[in-house]
């Protein structure tokens, strides 16, 4: 499968990809590491007319530690997220999930702005950025603007970015130490996950999210209030579906969803200590 | 558009579309048949090569995407046309392969994996390789393969 023609540009800055995406509008598409892009575009699911290629804007591949939190660059490799030893050390939840996506190759490529401005449901690291909490810096015509990340995934595939915005750094808080879990179901190597639960202590309070549970990536707020009201992880797991609308596919069902929710969120808490 | 790339060692200038997917342009274009085109939805790990040194699907990567890059494909691997590349001498040794058609992604996921991490154990090479399908082998003597390569005992 090819993609349909399109026109390429490649952006040297942030502000020259933004400059030719404000001129193309909603014709125009950023490309980074095209991952989720390129085989969009074989299928004809988007067939832009303008392919902004920002991959070589090398200013923004950093991971750097800003003392309360660390800010990633938005064309940061999973890759190098996977093997970042300030992250390891400051944000361990990320770079293991980060080793979680997809192969080998596809971390290569693949980089976390794209997985987060792509905001597909069922993807890891959406929902491991909303557990934890942090925020998007968004750069537009007009300068920054700082997204929490719980205003960033709007609805399926869509983000809080205006057309002519580009996701420039995530922005986390560090939750050093081992109590976090990430839970992946699926049945095949390098399949997305049917479910997936993040859960991370950041701060004293026990976070927890949900991947492919809705058309966004979810806090799971009534398993976080129960344990916050001094629940067990057993007792807090059970509330893990309330207010979740599952997708059906393939795969799952909407209520064999719910069912994976509470087993993998129980065992999310039970494994990472975060109960 | 023009690119330029350095695929196995020597330069390549050519005129191509934005849309050329680089595993087109590596057989088409430059007719290094040696990567394959497998499943073509980024699953099946036929078509990997590497470009400036790290494994990648080309079926989902652009021809323009790697301008100024280094692409190296199976043909590029081996010292001489009178040897093979330890990898390659591996799987053939260890019967890493039947039918062969997923052999060369296989043999250039597989030394990428050596490069990232020389002495991996056999969890390792499996999850290292997940990227890369093979309806064959069963994946035995693909692992026992690459475990040899790295030096390590398989008998």
């Amino acid at each position: 499968m090819i993609p349909a023609a399109f026109d390429y540009k490649k952006a040297d800055s942030a502000e020259e990809a933004i400059a030719l995406i404000a001129e193309h509008g909603d014709e125009a598409k950023l490309l980074a590491g095209g991952h989720s892009l390129i085989p969009m575009m074989k299928l004809r699911l988007a067939v832009p007319s303008v392919l902004v290629d920002i991959a070589g804007v090398n200013d923004l591949s950093y991971i750097d530690d800003r003392d309360d939190h660390i800010a990633i660059g938005a064309l940061a490799k999973h890759r190098s997220l996977e093997t970042s030893d300030l992250l390891i050390s400051e944000c361990p939840i990320l770079a293991h999930v980060a080793s979680k996506v997809g192969d080998p190759q596809v971390r290569h490529r693949g980089t976390l702005g794209g997985s987060l401005a792509h905001s597909d449901p069922a993807s890891d690291l959406p929902a491991v950025v909303l557990a934890l909490g942090g925020s998007l810096v968004a750069q537009g015509p007009n300068g920054e603007r700082e997204i929490g990340v719980a205003d960033f995934f709007t609805g399926y595939f869509e983000s809080a970015l205006a057309e002519d915005e580009m996701l420039t750094e995530v922005r986390i808080p560090k939750a050093p130490g081992s109590n976090w879990n990430y839970q992946k179901f699926n049945r095949r190597a390098q399949d997305w996950a049917i479910v997936g639960v993040a859960a991370v202590e950041v701060q004293g309070a026990t976070q927890v999210s949900l991947v492919n549970m809705g058309s966004v990536p979810l806090r799971a707020s009534a398993v976080e209030a129960a344990l916050a009201g001094g629940a067990s992880a057993a007792e807090a797991a059970e509330a893990a579906a309330e207010g979740t609308e599952p997708p059906t596919d393939l795969n799952a069902s909407p209520e064999y969803r719910s069912h994976l929710a509470r087993v993998l969120t129980r065992r999310a808490l039970e494994a990472g200590g975060v109960s | 558009m023009e690119i330029s790339v350095t695929v196995n060692g020597a330069n390549q200038s050519s005129e191509v579309e934005p849309r050329t997917l680089l595993v087109y342009y590596l057989r088409d274009e430059l007719g290094l048949t040696g990567t394959n085109v497998g499943c073509d939805t980024s699953s099946c790990g036929a078509c990997t090569v590497h470009v400036n040194g790290e494994s990648v699907k080309s079926c989902t990567m652009l021809a323009v995407q790697a301008d100024g890059q280094e692409v190296t494909t199976i043909e590029g691997l081996a010292p001489s046309a009178d040897e093979l590349h330890p990898m390659q001498q591996s799987f053939q040794d260890n019967h890493g392969l039947q039918c062969g058609y997923c052999t060369p992604g296989m043999v250039m996921a597989a030394c990428s994996l050596l490069d990232e991490n020389p002495s991996p154990s056999e969890a390792e090479v499996r999850e290292g390789l997940e990227g890369n399908l093979c309806r064959c082998t069963g994946y035995h003597n693909i692992v026992k393969a690459v475990l040899a390569c790295s030096g390590q005992d398989v008998s």
